[in-house]
């Protein structure tokens, strides 16, 4: 079906076949379909030329809202890039009432989609235009009779505010005072969010007449969901405002939310502290956000706890250096000691994460005296997570005092983790084990580690040999080829002779993993004999993942050993009564598997004897 | 009052998955949706207000029907899963459309009800009754229009929220900051968000460690009207719960708890049963709740937990009959109970189709009947008597003769106007009051 025909208008030599099914896919059934032809929104526009697609195609999508929310979401972000499209600047405003449409649907994603493009596109509105056709939408949508309109209203008055005439200016003030005391949650929620941003293009003594106004009222809205937005501004507030207004302006509302009656807005205050302690600066930090964050830390909610229990290494390393420590020491530490023995172990292991990074900040002496015994007791903490999230972070405390000093407790920790019953920890412990290498050094490690990352090679559950497979190749990536060869590699060949052929076949898993970071003369010289032996196996199993194994290490060996040892084996498997054995010999010797049944196999080869009856299935 | 009949539906033939299961006006009254026990959805649309009769707004004819629940098989469980609606709230409007959330045991679902009055036209490559065209005729593009049509409404699944309910689901409510719903099963009260359906939170978990201490279930939940940081919950020991989200989480820790002390003398066998409370709201402006248990009606000043400020008897005639109903099982059914616009006057259902009206202020009540009978156009309902005594006067009822079988458990009242909406078995009922 290929016509092809002279295109009247745009580009001559297009074919108009492809944009009729374009066109007409617009209102196909298929979802898939319609959303395609609406991704390639501009080929279509591109065909009309700019006269048609102002005329008829954009009035045609005005009136498209019905779809399907993931076919508005494109048309809302497709939109956002069409001024050209329509015929540049002069002509923008020929997007606004599909946008405008969109603005207004049920959809959070759509409405933020379509503000977020009408905020791109007001920026190629011409100051006139700007005033002529773009604002006048914005009152409409602010004085729209639902709530979804006037939402998406309070992300648009910052961009055209100030690029419009003084008495605009006032206008569109007074829509924004409007809605901040809007009937509905919903709407004064949205202007709470918007309150920073709005506040950033207003002229100074509009942000202390005028939203300092709203901000207070907004923060004390008897909605817990509009005052806890309250906090966000008021980061972005007092950024804005010289140091002497802080004081009066900001405070007395920061000062009430961080005691709210709400745990909400308190979890909100603890979550921006950070940012809040930043805009404030030093002076009322010291006065007034040191008790307010150990309040936080001792707040009756877990979550509030929580949060700013996350927060306690940021703050202490904000704070002004001059008093850095006596605050640290005299008023943290103390909220911090009793955060330890919390009984919520989200609190517990959101400090643990965080309370190690106070090391660099106190230094040697105040460590060993003061947070040693803190990390002491986390590591021994009931909660795996807790002892986790300590081990992870052991670089920090490594570089202030070394890791002897936490080695003695450190060790029977990660042995209990190591052991634990359930595999879903100790594969996170593994997954640390790397990390831990390299910073307890090579020596520590043998003397210690060693004997746990093999034993996680005979686990009775899969996903731990796997995991253990994988330490050991990042291992010899930290340690190297020669630590390789004289402890792991020993070891791992021994296991080849296990009466156990799970454990036999580990030992292939482990060469697939390790031929590579140990390169061609330990493969070749080490690994290779035992797997060419392994090919003899009475576990047709461990057999045809020899024949795997050959193949993944091909590569890693010289052509001499793979014509003179590895072909014979490979054709001696491929006789082998056996039809998966002959199946992956075959596979192996023409090199032609596909990633998808190497998947598949794998997985079926660590089922066990089950595999036969599978692969009739997975046979190509 | 006096209530004519403006709209009836009377099923046909006795299906038991048309049996009405639940019953909601929307927040302006235009609207009246119904939750049937075959998992569909019925939604009543009011006709415009016709000229010759001014002060009669007009009746409820059906806008939409849709199915929004099947029957599904919980196969880890080895459950069957009703299709039956337990409940049916409408959210504030935001756009042009209307939105609903319905649910049954375990799933609950957000609904899109909306208008088209346009529909598209011209296909490049085919004409409108689909036969292709000839590709070489097509010579110039050309974009499709949108037409008027006749008006069609369509019912849309938005949001699904399954996975969050172990026990049967008996309560939905949306919270007044119009962002978050709480759903509340038989033990434990999870807290949604409108947009979010991967995740919601616990915020109350009454299952004891051990199953076999378990002595109460919750029995309804309801959110606040405008202060979206309360809500309460009603538990089959004939307690409320007040609980504050403010202060905490886990909501746990009741911060009031309303209990009427037991009379003594009224204690039987049957005390714990009848205590039970059916359902729980809020009235509109706040400040009072309104409980139903099996025999009363109970108001409950928020100030106030001791006891209710006023306590409406139902069907007392039913005391001395507990024995039988107990037997039958009626003993167990689950009454609602709704206020009216302004909080004056308070109804529920009773058994023979019977339902009552309570007058706040004027410390009136009345006993109506829903029938195929009063239904007729423009009649007005009489108030029914049921006589205890020996002697029976003219147009009395006996307790005797009551038809058990036939019980009004859901009732609606319009948020503004004087309509009420009340279920039989199987038929819905709307009735007016004429001034």
């Amino acid at each position: 079906m290929q016509h092809k025909s002279k295109m009247a208008g745009a580009d001559g030599d297009d074919s108009l076949y492809p944009i009729a099914v374009l066109i007409d896919e617009l209102r196909n059934e298929d979802v898939q379909l319609r959303l395609n032809s609406i991704k390639k929104l501009s080929t279509i526009a591109l065909a009309l030329g700019v006269e048609r697609t102002r005329t008829e195609l954009l009035p045609f999508l005005t009136d498209t809202i019905y779809d399907e929310d993931e076919v508005l979401l494109a048309l809302a972000e497709q939109l956002g890039n069409f001024t050209m499209l329509v015929g540049g600047p002069e002509y923008v405003h020929c997007l606004l009432p599909p946008l405008e449409s969109l603005a207004t649907v049920e959809e959070t994603v759509v409405r933020d989609k379509a503000v977020e493009s009408l905020r791109k596109i007001s920026q190629e509105h011409s100051p006139v235009d700007l005033e002529v056709h773009f604002e006048p939408l914005v009152k409409r949508l602010a004085s729209g009779d639902w709530f979804t309109s006037r939402t998406s209203a309070c992300g648009l008055f910052s961009v055209c505010y100030p690029r419009v005439s003084s008495t605009v200016k006032a206008e569109i003030r007074q829509h924004f005072r409007t809605l901040c005391s809007d009937d509905t949650p919903m709407v004064r929620r949205a202007a709470a969010s918007k309150l920073g941003e709005f506040a950033k293009v207003l002229e100074l003594d509009y942000v202390k007449s005028d939203i300092i106004s709203l901000f207070t009222a907004l923060a004390s809205d008897e909605q817990d969901s509009v005052r806890l937005l309250a906090v966000e501004a008021c980061v972005s507030i007092a950024t804005l405002l010289p140091q002497e207004d802080l004081e009066t302006l900001v405070m007395p509302t920061l000062r009430q939310a961080a005691e709210d009656k709400s745990w909400r807005v308190r979890y909100m205050v603890a979550d921006k502290f950070s940012e809040l302690q930043k805009a404030v600066g030093p002076e009322i930090t010291k006065n007034d956000l040191v008790p307010a964050f150990q309040n936080l830390l001792k707040d009756c909610e877990a979550e509030v706890r929580a949060a700013a229990a996350n927060k306690v290494k940021e703050f202490c390393e904000n704070l002004p250096e001059d008093s850095r420590e006596t605050i640290i020491m005299t008023h943290i530490l103390p909220c911090v000691k009793e955060l330890v023995s919390d009984t919520n172990q989200h609190v517990k292991s959101a400090l643990a994460s965080v309370i190690m990074g106070l090391s660099t900040i106190l230094g040697k002496d105040n460590t060993v005296e003061h947070l040693l015994p803190l990390f002491l007791a986390q590591l021994k903490d009931e909660c795996p997570e807790v002892r986790l999230n300590i081990i992870s972070n052991l670089d920090c405390v490594n570089e202030v005092i070394g890791i002897r000093q936490l080695s003695q407790s450190l060790l029977p920790a990660i042995v209990e983790l190591a052991e634990d019953a359930k595999w879903r920890v100790r594969l996170a412990i593994i997954e640390y084990m790397p990390l831990l290498a390299g910073q307890l050094g090579v020596e520590f490690f043998d003397e210690k580690l060693n004997t746990l990352c093999m034993a996680w090679l005979i686990d009775h559950v899969y996903a731990i040999r796997e995991a253990a497979t994988c330490n050991l190749m990042k291992l010899v990536e930290k340690f190297g080829a020669e630590w390789a060869q004289n402890t792991i590699v020993p070891k791992v060949l021994g296991m080849a002779n296990d009466p156990n052929y799970l454990h036999r076949m580990t030992t292939l898993f482990c060469i697939n993993a390790l031929s590579e970071v140990c390169g061609q003369d330990i493969t070749t010289k080490q690994m290779l004999p035992v797997v060419l032996k392994m090919s003899n196996d009475q576990v047709a199993n461990v057999r045809f993942n020899v024949a795997k194994s050959l193949q993944k290490i091909g590569p890693v060996l010289d052509s001499n050993a793979l014509q003179t040892e590895v072909k014979p084996v490979l054709e001696k498997l491929d006789t082998d009564t056996d039809m998966d054995v002959k199946y992956f010999a075959q596979e192996a010797i023409s090199g032609k598997y596909t990633t998808l049944s190497i998947f598949f196999l794998y997985e079926v080869a660590s089922l066990g004897p089950l595999h036969l009856v599978i692969l009739i299935h997975f046979s190509p | 009052m006096h209530l004519s009949s403006i709209s009836s539906f009377i099923a046909k033939g006795l299906n038991t998955s048309d049996i009405i299961s639940t019953v909601e006006f929307n927040h302006s009254g235009e609207l009246l949706a119904t939750g049937d026990k075959g998992g569909r959805v019925v939604i009543f649309q009011q006709e415009l207000e016709s000229k010759n009769q001014p002060q009669c707004r007009g009746e409820y004819n059906v806008y939409s029907t849709f199915q929004s629940h099947e029957p599904e098989f919980d196969y880890l469980k080895s459950l069957e899963i009703e299709e039956k609606i337990n409940k049916i709230r409408w959210l504030p409007q935001k756009n042009a459309a209307q939105f609903l959330l319905s649910t049954n045991d375990k799933t609950i679902k957000l609904w899109k009800i909306s208008e088209r009055d346009k529909r598209p036209e011209g296909y490049n490559l085919k004409e409108e009754d689909g036969r292709y065209r000839d590709p070489t005729t097509v010579t110039t593009l050309r974009v499709p229009v949108f037409h008027p049509m006749d008006l069609m409404v369509e019912a849309s699944p938005r949001r699904v929220f399954a996975n969050a309910h172990t026990y049967h689901i008996n309560s939905i409510s949306v919270n007044s900051d119009c962002e978050t719903y709480l759903s509340a099963d038989d033990l434990r009260i999870n807290l949604w968000n409108l947009e979010i359906t991967d995740r919601s939170f616990n915020i109350v978990d009454i299952k004891p460690a051990n199953m076999e201490e378990l002595t109460e279930v919750i029995t309804a939940a309801e959110f606040h009207p405008n202060q979206c940081n309360t809500f309460v919950y009603s538990s089959s020991k004939g307690t409320i719960r007040l609980c504050d989200m403010r202060a905490s989480a886990l909501c746990d820790q009741h911060s009031k708890l309303f209990e009427e002390p037991e009379d003594p003398s009224n204690r039987s066998f049957f005390s714990e049963i009848i205590s039970s409370i059916s359902d729980v709201k809020f009235s509109h402006s706040g400040r009072y709740m309104m409980t139903r248990d099996y025999l009363t009606v109970k108001i409950w000043d928020l100030n106030m937990e001791s006891r209710p400020v006023e306590t409406y008897q139902v069907h007392e005639y039913l005391r001395s009959k507990l024995c039988s109903l107990y037997e039958n099982d009626c003993i167990f059914d689950k009454f609602e109970c709704c206020w009216n616009g302004n909080d004056s006057v308070v109804m529920t259902g009773s058994y023979n189709n019977f339902f009552r009206m309570f007058d706040r202020g004027y410390r009136q009540d009345v006993t109506l009947e829903a029938s195929r009978e009063s239904s007729k156009p423009r009649s007005v309902l009489k108030p029914r008597k049921v006589c205890t005594g020996g002697k029976r006067k003219k147009d009395e009822i006996s307790v005797d003769s009551l038809d058990f079988n036939k019980k009004i458990l859901h009732t609606a009242w319009h948020p503004q106007d004087n309509i009420i909406a009340v279920a039989t078995t199987n038929n819905l009922y709307i009735f007016q009051d004429r001034l």
